[in-house]
């Protein structure tokens, strides 16, 4: 796994480096945007960690030269603005995903797994697994170890998400824009309450639980 | 499509009616109209006045002549010579102008071509008005006449005068057209004032469409100029210029606040995140570990409340519509249960919604939805538990109402303006996790929208209302997939 981090911001840059090294990935940083998009645009990155505000070049201009020049690198965007039309704007230059600052590590690691596994997980896919439960995408069916279980639409969604994750870091902010489709700051933790009704269907009555909390950071479906 | 244009054109012409009669420069307009009547009046009084005396003057004249004629004849052959003269002048011109009679001191008439003498005042120099009938062409009419009148020899009475009917004729016409002048002047003055009002209130309008516009939050906007450099030009240009600089400042302002989400939240994610490292090493036995989650909630909560204050900030300032499209907020709502219901449910809250089949608006999805899940959350929050939770969306007339109504202990009538404050906590909430700022954001989110926000009491309980202006649906299918249920059926 190899990243481009382009962000001027020399503390953050360091700190976002030496972490992302704790969980494994090689990290290249550029901090301009000139640099950076030479960089992008010559080496072979599996995602870039984009600021948007850079001296230089500012990053919706290395994302759209490099879209222009058909590179297709996953872009995660980094922002201190962050209304919802800067997210707008971040998206429509060929953006795939928008953390706005300050953010937790977990958070944009979470997002950044996401990105690299997108490819793999975007292929069509009728039947997704993780242990014994499985999930019939056609039939529109959840089973655990045989046994059929009734999810309400929104928990399907839920749980699907999840499984297209699996393995993964899933956070709360990230179940809200994937799953519900709002970009917003809910002031009680809602998304606790629904995953702990996923949790009492999938779990409950079952020896291994498959769908656990990370601390600090959200949830994570994995087989035992 | 045009019709109902038409109708609102002709709908806004009703309404504006009393607003131009209302007017300043409709008075005005209506005070020109009189002072320009009456100084036409004037003048044309006087016109009439010199023609109608010149003409009187004439006939005067006329008659003089025809009295010295007459004296002349009388002075050298007597009254036989003047019998004889004023005979051949009536012979002459049976159908003339001229009036003759001579009569006895009975008023008997001896000579003439009037049957009889004639009633009428005389005046002291001799002259005499009087009412002639069955006489010239129109018999019928009566009309009028003047002539002198003397004493001969032999107590004889001699009317000299003539028949003034066109005269009289012509001092109508004059006067007909003077008349209607006059009417005419007042009439063009009032139109010429309707349409110099009409001017001035649509320049006022403009100035007034745009104040709105910016009271809602839009400061680019300017007033048009017309580009003639009248006192409006000059009125709109001082404004544009007293804009601009509130404008210059503002955005000064938001720099500030910009230069502050840069400069201030960078460090703070730092701290945050140099605490997650700290707690990553300490790993999970550490006694020191729980220390380490505690601070790092509290610096969420710090970041939690910056970004709150800088979101509102933003927000305020407006200029954000470039995410303004169409939004059904029949879906919307429903989601919004959807996603609190649990919740409530695990406070035994009883949670409904109503809604129409479809509410569209003009708005910000994220951030409708944003302020809508604030006051939800404010009502799954202080409504005890068993509670009831009601949603209720209404489409009327040109507007949507939205409701939240609960039946929790409601908010004190003398609070109901202050919970908008930032900050600000109710007393039986302080012991309720939140920042305050949950309804400054809504209310920032509502001026967005033009809309309007009330708290009313459900008795028991509180009801908000939010009240949107309706707007028109897309014509297409919207691309934008309001939350995908993905469950078909």
């Amino acid at each position: 796994m190899r990243v481009l981090l382009i962000e001027d911001d020399r503390h953050v840059a360091d700190y976002l480096r030496k972490a992302l090294g704790e969980v494994g990935t090689l990290t290249d940083h550029a901090a301009d945007g000139r640099e950076g998009l030479l960089m992008a645009a010559s080496g072979d990155y599996d995602a870039l960690i984009l600021d948007r505000m850079l001296p230089g070049l500012d990053g919706l201009g290395i994302l759209r030269t490099l879209r222009a020049a058909g590179n297709q690198t996953p872009v995660l965007i980094l922002s201190a603005l962050g209304e919802v039309d800067d997210r707008v704007d971040g998206l429509r230059a060929g953006g795939d995903d928008y953390l706005v600052k300050p953010f937790a590590f977990s958070e944009l690691h979470a997002r950044l797994e996401a990105l690299l596994r997108r490819g793999a997980v975007d292929a069509p896919e009728t039947r997704l697994r993780v242990g014994d439960l499985e999930m019939d995408l056609l039939k529109r069916e959840v089973t655990r170890a045989g046994r059929p279980l009734a999810l309400q639409p929104r928990e399907f969604r839920l749980l699907e998400y999840l499984l297209r994750h699996t393995g993964q870091v899933v956070t709360r902010t990230m179940l809200l824009e994937q799953v519900w489709d709002y970009h917003f700051d809910p002031q009680t933790n809602i998304i606790d309450v629904h995953i702990s009704r996923l949790r009492g269907k999938i779990d409950r009555e079952f020896e291994t639980p498959l769908l656990h909390t990370v601390r600090g950071a959200g949830y994570m479906l994995r087989a035992p | 499509m045009s019709g109902t244009q038409a109708g609102r054109r002709r709908h806004d012409l009703w309404v504006r009616a009393p607003r131009v009669l209302k007017s300043s420069s409709f008075r005005l307009a209506l005070l020109y109209m009189s002072l320009l009547s009456i100084s036409v009046g004037i003048l044309l009084s006087f016109i009439y006045w010199s023609t109608a005396g010149f003409m009187d003057r004439q006939t005067d004249a006329t008659i003089g002549a025809e009295i010295q004629g007459l004296a002349e004849q009388y002075r050298e052959r007597g009254l036989p010579g003047l019998s004889t003269v004023i005979q051949e002048r009536i012979t002459r011109d049976p159908a003339g102008a001229g009036l003759y009679i001579l009569a006895d001191a009975d008023l008997k008439p001896v000579l003439g071509n009037l049957d009889r003498w004639p009633a009428g005042f005389l005046d002291t120099s001799g002259w005499m008005r009087f009412r002639l009938r069955n006489r010239g062409p129109d018999h019928a009419e009566e009309h009028a006449a003047r002539g002198q009148v003397f004493r001969l020899r032999g107590d004889l009475l001699l009317l000299v005068g003539r028949d003034v009917r066109d005269l009289e004729r012509t001092r109508r016409v004059i006067l007909d057209a003077l008349t209607w002048g006059l009417a005419m002047t007042a009439a063009l003055a009032l139109l010429g004032g309707w349409v110099l009002s009409q001017r001035v209130l649509r320049r006022l309008e403009a100035i007034n469409q745009t104040s709105r516009e910016i009271m809602e939050g839009d400061l680019s906007r300017r007033i048009p100029v017309g580009g003639s450099d009248d006192d409006f030009d000059q009125l709109a240009a001082g404004l544009n210029q007293m804009l601009a600089r509130i404008e210059s400042l503002m955005a000064g302002v938001r720099q500030v606040s910009d230069n502050i989400a840069h400069d201030l939240r960078t460090p703070l994610t730092r701290l945050h995140t140099k605490l997650e490292l700290l707690r990553a090493e300490l790993g999970d036995t550490h006694p020191a570990r729980a220390i380490a989650e505690q601070t790092i909630a509290d610096a969420e909560e710090l970041l939690t409340t910056f970004n709150a204050l800088l979101r509102i900030a933003r927000i305020e300032a407006g200029g954000r519509r470039a995410a303004f499209a169409p939004v059904d907020l029949v879906p919307l709502v429903e989601d919004l249960a959807e996603l609190y219901e649990p919740v409530a449910a695990e406070r035994e809250q009883y949670l409904t919604v109503s809604a129409p089949r479809d509410a569209w608006v003009i708005g910000d999805r994220d951030l409708l939805f944003q302020a809508l899940g604030n006051l939800v959350d404010n009502a799954v929050k202080y409504t005890p538990e068993g509670g009831r939770i009601d949603l209720r969306l209404a489409g009327i007339e040109q507007a949507i109402l939205i409701e939240i109504a609960d039946n929790g202990p409601g908010i004190p009538e003398q609070l109901r303006a202050e919970v908008f404050r930032r900050f600000f906590r109710a007393d039986h909430s302080r012991s309720t996790p939140g920042s305050g700022l949950g309804l400054s954001l809504v209310q920032a989110v509502i001026q967005l929208h033009g809309a309007a926000i009330e708290l009313l009491d459900n008795a028991p309980g509180l009801r908000v209302r939010v009240r949107l202006e309706r707007g028109a649906a897309p014509e297409t299918d919207p691309a934008q997939p309001t939350a995908p249920t993905g469950q078909p059926g």
